[in-house]
């Protein structure tokens, strides 16, 4: 069959706008399914489409690779636990930048073949190469450090950022010399170094800097995506790619400005320096703690409690004592609300994603502008492990370096229980003033237990 | 007007669409939005498929090779981005 280049640059712009208004759906969750679903149709339609291409001749390769996908891929996202959620997708971006590599690797060698070499093309397809290889080993990285099998700790070393300078230097002028030379030395090189500068970028940050680094490593595949339909000349590729690459550098915009901090202040890994200052003078003041019966009497006697959930309690697999308590609470009347920060667990949304598979509706879980207004009217405030979000200093300690940070204001009601394994301080290494307040008190224990605890003394009045 | 400088324009359009479109993406579905991005980035299995089934293929075991490996970690991307995707929002449908 001869179809006109038209008619597949049709139906891409189809699949295209089924992919725009797959991401709309998202916009609520009562049409996120059907929004999900109308991206898959486009993504079918778009590879059946291109199996007609008349480029198109070996199909032996290419149904081998897509089942050879279906079969790892399904039983991956099938068996994920959902607090395993931020690895899953970091994986599954440096599978996207993997792709891109090889995608441009082989470009270049058809077009070698063919001898249809110039320096447009040559530029484009060093170009995506590159993004495609930073994204990958980036992505190896943040994997690595989510699924602790590197430390979580930033790793800094002296010239750094010179060192890296330097290489992304060398990437131009060697991605230059290729576009004039065509000698595949020189795309290999500029690729090795690219692989090498995605190390680099990610070693440096912090285990608990990821949500940013999962986001931008999703807005790089994108823009991979969307270099490699530059290369091909493929309208569908630029395009979803662009969306893809807009949707990340959102996302991490949003997590920069919950953080307080800037883009470079995250890639740079400058934070933390103020903190022994800051940690020495807390030590003198005391902190009340509690027992798990007050903490339970006071809750069944609220009228509206709100919960603060953080990190800490994906970490102790608490969602399902806290939907218990949840459940224990609003069957006696209390009003149970959810305040998530939006930097709150190891990716943009954990927190909701958590909440939402241990079934607790989600209009009970509201954003931070939503939830402020109500601490001050709320009784009982239940933090679980989050730290550094609900921490007064970022409004009223001007030498605190999480000042000026948007916080959760559970300081404002009239009662806050912490759950804590320990006094250290968060992540930050900042000390948390909210701990030292005449309405806080601690309980401590792991987060589960607590919960669990606290449920039972529910169940026995 | 030169096929780079369409593709430019189809990129910046693109760009600003996915401006608007994403911001109107509600922060409690952000983590599947990321697994939905994930899976539609993929598209470059379309790229993929062009060179694992390029008649220069039939010629290079390399093409094959690399075009083999493109295929299926872009159809990784894909079956196992929207898999999860609808796995997480059938949570978010339960009430």
């Amino acid at each position: 069959m001869n179809l006109s280049p038209d008619f597949f640059a049709f139906a891409y712009l189809v699949a295209s706008i089924m992919f725009i208004f797959g991401l709309k759906g998202l916009s609520h969750p009562k049409t996120a399914l059907r929004g999900n679903r109308l991206s898959m149709l486009g993504m079918g339609f778009a590879i059946v489409v291109t199996l007609f291409h008349p480029n198109v001749s070996n199909y032996g390769i290419i149904f081998g690779g897509l089942a050879a996908g279906a079969v790892i891929g399904i039983p991956l996202a099938m068996r994920i636990q959902m607090t395993a959620m931020p690895q899953l997708v970091a994986a599954l971006h440096s599978f996207v930048g993997l792709a891109a590599v090889l995608v441009a690797s082989g470009t270049y060698l058809m077009h070698a073949q063919e001898g249809h070499l110039n320096a447009v093309l040559l530029t484009e397809l060093v170009v995506g190469s590159a993004i495609g290889a930073i994204t990958f080993t980036g992505s190896l990285i943040a994997f690595g450090k989510l699924q602790a099998i590197l430390g979580s700790a930033p790793l800094i070393f002296k010239g750094q950022h010179a060192l890296n300078a330097i290489l992304i230097g060398a990437i131009v002028v060697l991605s230059a010399l290729f576009a004039y030379d065509h000698s595949i030395t020189l795309f290999v090189a500029v690729t090795a170094i690219a692989l090498l500068l995605g190390f680099l970028l990610v070693l440096p940050i912090g285990g608990s800097d990821m949500p940013v680094v999962v986001s931008m490593l999703n807005s790089y595949s994108g823009w991979a995506a969307s270099a490699t339909g530059f290369t091909l000349n493929n309208q569908l590729l630029i395009a979803t790619g662009a969306l893809v690459g807009s949707s990340g550098a959102i996302l991490s915009y949003i997590m920069c400005k919950a953080m307080n901090r800037s883009l470079m202040n995250v890639i740079l890994g400058g934070f933390g320096t103020t903190v022994e200052a800051a940690a020495a003078d807390a030590s003198k003041k005391s902190c009340r703690s509690a027992s798990t019966e007050d903490a339970a009497f006071m809750f069944e006697n609220a009228a509206s409690v709100i919960v603060v959930p953080g990190y800490g309690m994906a970490v102790a697999q608490a969602q399902h004592a806290v939907k218990e308590l949840f459940e224990q609470l609003h069957s006696r009347g209390v009003e149970v609300k959810f305040a998530i920060h939006p930097v709150a667990g190891r990716m943009p949304g954990h927190m909701n994603v958590l909440l939402a598979e241990s079934e607790i509706p989600y209009d009970s879980v509201l954003e931070l502008e939503e939830i402020n207004p109500d601490f001050a009217r709320a009784d009982a405030v239940l933090v679980i492990g989050a730290n550094d979000v609900v921490n007064p200093a970022a409004r009223t300690n001007k030498s605190s370096p999480l000042y000026g940070m948007p916080i959760l204001e559970a300081y404002k009601s009239k009662m806050v229980y912490v759950i804590k394994r320990s006094m250290n301080p968060g992540y930050s290494g900042v000390e948390n003033d909210l701990f030292y307040l005449d309405n806080c008190s601690l309980i401590f224990g792991d987060a589960k237990k607590v919960c669990e605890g606290l449920v039972n003394c529910l169940k026995a009045n | 007007m030169s096929p780079t400088m369409t593709a430019i324009y189809v990129f910046t359009l693109a760009c600003l669409v996915g401006y608007h479109v994403i911001w109107g993406v509600t922060p409690a579905l952000h983590t599947p939005l990321m697994a939905v991005t994930n899976a539609i980035s993929a598209i470059l299995v379309i790229g993929a498929m062009l060179v694992a089934g390029s008649p220069q293929a039939s010629q290079s075991v390399w093409i094959q090779v690399l075009g083999f490996f493109a295929v299926m970690l872009a159809a990784i991307n894909i079956f196992g981005g929207f898999v999860v995707t609808n796995r997480i929002l059938a949570m978010f449908k339960k009430k």
